[in-house]
């Protein structure tokens, strides 16, 4: 009787003892944060060390072998430099496409003076909201080699002869960066907008006090006042792009004229995956993660976003 | 706080990439066809669902035109065999989502289905490593002489038959004679490719049709015609032999036949299984075409408007005494080994393959060419169907005088990366860019594909 009281005396206490424990200053920021480190370390951490050793191995059904570094010596083939090559020159004109165009619109569509504000701003923002696939098969179909596809018979009116836009390098490139731009100008749009509500007005009128133009308005008072969204929207767009695969896969399927349309992630998908080769497609993830983390580290070091704030 | 923002960009990054799956499949190829899909199987029939108590089995393939021949085995064999009926599950994916699918799990070693259809060009990837299919030497054995033996090689590895083929699979050619007629040539004139080039120019000149096209996303057009001339991509012995003079010479005819004599255009959309194709063809746009026989289908479904105008005519020779067919396309049914009923499900499968009344259903249910030879001459093969009310009546006739002429083909674990060079580069830079001559193209495509090899 008297043993069992002090034993549920003990429980209650050490079951205090862990609220007590849990809701204590040091541990619960922990407590709150477990569910992504939990997370993290399942769902990312643990696969990523699990490529990296699968990098070094040779994979079949029951004959898993260590090859060494064998994975990462074929990686260097004219196969992957075109991948990386196609990858690159697509990042670029995103970037450059995708941070110019958006803060353009964004400060028409924030200006007082235009009529319709919502109606383009839902029109520009729509296309976000469609499959890459959908919105894929739809582009090929406008773009596609006959001359009764919807782009060649535009050309055809204002003379020009059709294009077999699926076959050459060019134009291939210039589809997949049209429909990645056509998808992703309202987000970042969006973004934009968001940024410039946080400018004050104040610093407006004292550029009109000082008799500032409306293009320098724009450069001394908008930009400066947009570096964070902008070092925000540039970083996400590179590491999209480098992780770029739908775009590509939409055209093409799996097997593009000449690689044109290939890209790092289809290199992954048709190496590990279609031709049964693991090793060779985590040791390919592998320097592609490398590669994002190193031009992303450049990228943010250029805009200064290491720097410390006033 | 330096050191933060780095492991802050880093984790950025590791979340971004983690998040990059998810593209969906769907590509036509081979005999198959389908669109993207996520996930979901695009159909699923259960077949004998009537008989209680029966043993469940799962059948993956990409054509839905395949689950024909196991609807009339399952029906056949619950009628034979009272006490073990079978209750069969067959799913149809999208192709490329299904092999991925198919390959993930023997290798994870659990998800895989009871039995799969693999087409050719996918097979060696299942041959690779301990091979996760189930054997199917005593039923094969017992039988293999009345079968062209070639078309079950090809899905073999040391000794064992894993693959139940489909169908022969012979290269023909297919004539609009309407076209033909126009233009002033009489097609059983034809026997050397040379005669082929003649006539193409006859074609070319008196009608608005071009002779044939050439595929230049896909093989159907360069592989057949090696084949028919006894070369490969690879030798007897399994070593890359993509750029010798044979293939190199034929690579030449093709892209003569487009460029320099220019009877022949690029397939529009650049293989016979493009929508754009079926509408060009359909509108007589070609007056020729070379594919295997299990390409009837194709015609019936796709192309209503050449009913009663194409007939069949085995290929053009290189020289005389030459092939005039060649064995291509097909597909292989397996037995994998996480079936829980092995035994069961292999002899369901002789018994659906392997079988006369199969054999004579594949040709009945499917149009195809089927595997045992001996059929071809028996009674039930001349029985109405709507292949014969399409093309012409002797299609066995012209197939039974080509048995004898089909070349193996030589598969190895490389084949998935060579098909993969010669859709994405050889024919497209040799014939469609002519960026390069086709012994460069094919050169360069053979260091690739050595360069990336496995073994070391």
């Amino acid at each position: 009787m008297e043993r069992s009281e002090t034993m549920s005396n003990k429980k209650t206490f050490s079951l205090k003892g862990i609220l007590h424990f849990l809701n204590s200053k040091k541990v619960a920021p922990y407590v709150f944060v477990s569910p992504f480190i939990v997370s993290f370390l399942a769902l990312y951490l643990y696969p990523m060390i699990q490529a990296i050793i699968m990098s070094f191995q040779q994979v079949l059904p029951g004959q898993t072998t260590f090859v060494g570094t064998h994975n990462y010596q074929r990686i260097l083939n004219p196969t992957f430099f075109q991948a990386l090559g196609n990858t690159a020159t697509y990042v670029f004109f995103t970037v450059i496409i995708l941070v110019m165009i958006p803060i353009i619109l964004s400060v028409f569509l924030n200006s007082k003076s235009l009529y319709f504000k919502n109606f383009f701003r839902a029109a520009l923002f729509i296309p976000a909201l469609t499959s890459v696939i959908v919105a894929g098969i739809i582009f090929r179909m406008m773009f596609g080699e006959s001359e009764n596809s919807f782009v060649n018979e535009l050309l055809g009116l204002v003379g020009m002869d059709p294009v077999q836009w699926r076959y050459g390098a060019g134009t291939g490139m210039f589809l997949m960066v049209l429909l990645a731009s056509w998808r992703w100008i309202g987000v970042n749009i969006l973004y934009f907008l968001a940024g410039l509500q946080n400018v004050s007005e104040e610093l407006y009128e004292a550029a009109d006090i000082d008799g500032a133009s409306a293009w320098q308005k724009f450069l001394f008072v908008t930009m400066p006042a947009l570096k964070p969204v902008i070092i925000f929207v540039a970083t996400i767009t590179i590491i999209n792009g480098f992780r770029m695969f739908e775009e590509s896969f939409v055209f093409w399927e799996n097997s593009s004229p000449g690689n044109i349309g290939l890209t790092i992630v289809g290199y992954i998908y048709k190496e590990g995956i279609q031709q049964n080769d693991m090793g060779f497609g985590a040791a390919i993830g592998v320097v592609l993660m490398l590669i994002i983390f190193v031009v992303s580290m450049i990228q943010l070091k250029f805009f200064g976003a290491f720097k410390k704030e006033d | 706080m330096k050191r933060w923002s780095i492991f802050g960009g880093a984790m950025l990054s590791f979340v971004y990439l983690a998040g990059c799956g998810g593209g969906s499949g769907g590509e036509s190829d081979g005999e198959g066809g389908g669109e993207g899909g996520e996930g979901e199987a695009e159909e699923v029939e259960v077949i004998g669902e009537e008989s209680e108590d029966a043993t469940e089995l799962t059948f993956w393939t990409f054509n839905e035109q395949h689950i024909g021949i196991y609807e009339d085995a399952v029906n056949r064999w619950n009628e034979e065999h009272e006490d073990r009926p079978i209750k069969l599950q067959a799913e149809v994916y999208p192709i490329e989502q299904m092999n991925n699918n198919l390959l993930l799990s023997l290798q994870s070693g659990s998800g895989a289905p009871d039995m799969a259809d693999i087409e050719i060009s996918y097979f060696a990837n299942f041959l690779e490593g301990d091979v996760q299919l189930e054997s199917m030497n005593e039923h094969v054995e017992p039988v293999l002489d009345d079968m062209v033996e070639e078309r079950f090689d090809i899905y073999s590895k040391d000794d064992n038959y894993y693959g139940m083929p489909y169908h022969v699979g012979a290269t023909v050619m297919y004539y609009n004679t309407e076209i033909m007629e126009e233009a002033g040539v009489d097609i059983d004139e034809i026997v050397t490719w040379d005669d082929y080039v003649e006539a193409g120019e006859q074609v070319v000149e008196n009608t608005d049709s071009m002779m044939t096209t050439v595929e230049v996303d896909e093989h159907f057009s360069f592989w057949p015609l090696i084949s028919q001339r006894g070369s490969d991509y690879f030798n007897d012995e399994g070593d890359l032999t993509l750029a010798n003079d044979t293939n190199v010479d034929t690579l030449q005819f093709l892209d003569d036949m487009v460029n320099e004599h220019e009877v022949a255009e690029v397939t529009p959309g650049g293989f016979h299984h493009s929508e754009e194709y079926y509408g060009y063809m359909n509108d007589g746009g070609a007056a020729s075409l070379m594919m295997p026989t299990w390409y009837m289908g194709r015609f019936i479904d796709y192309m209503p408007d050449l009913e009663g105008k194409m007939e069949i005519r085995p290929l053009p020779v290189w020289e005389e005494g030459g092939n005039r067919t060649a064995g291509m396309g097909g597909t292989g049914t397996v037995v994998t080994n996480q079936t829980e009923e092995p035994e069961l499900a292999k002899e369901f499968l002789a018994y659906a393959k392997l079988s006369e009344e199969g054999n004579i259903a594949l040709w009945q249910e499917l149009g195809f060419d089927p595997p045992m030879y001996t059929v071809w001459d028996d009674e039930a093969m001349d029985e109405p169907n709507p292949y014969y009310e399409y093309f012409d009546d002797d299609i066995f006739d012209t197939l039974l005088d080509l048995n004898g002429e089909i070349e193996a083909l030589n598969l190895t674990p490389d084949l998935p990366d060579v098909q993969s060079e010669i859709h994405t580069n050889v024919l497209n830079s040799a014939i469609r860019q002519q960026s390069q001559d086709p012994e460069e193209a094919l050169k360069q495509a053979e260091d690739a594909v050595s360069s990336g090899q496995t073994e070391e």
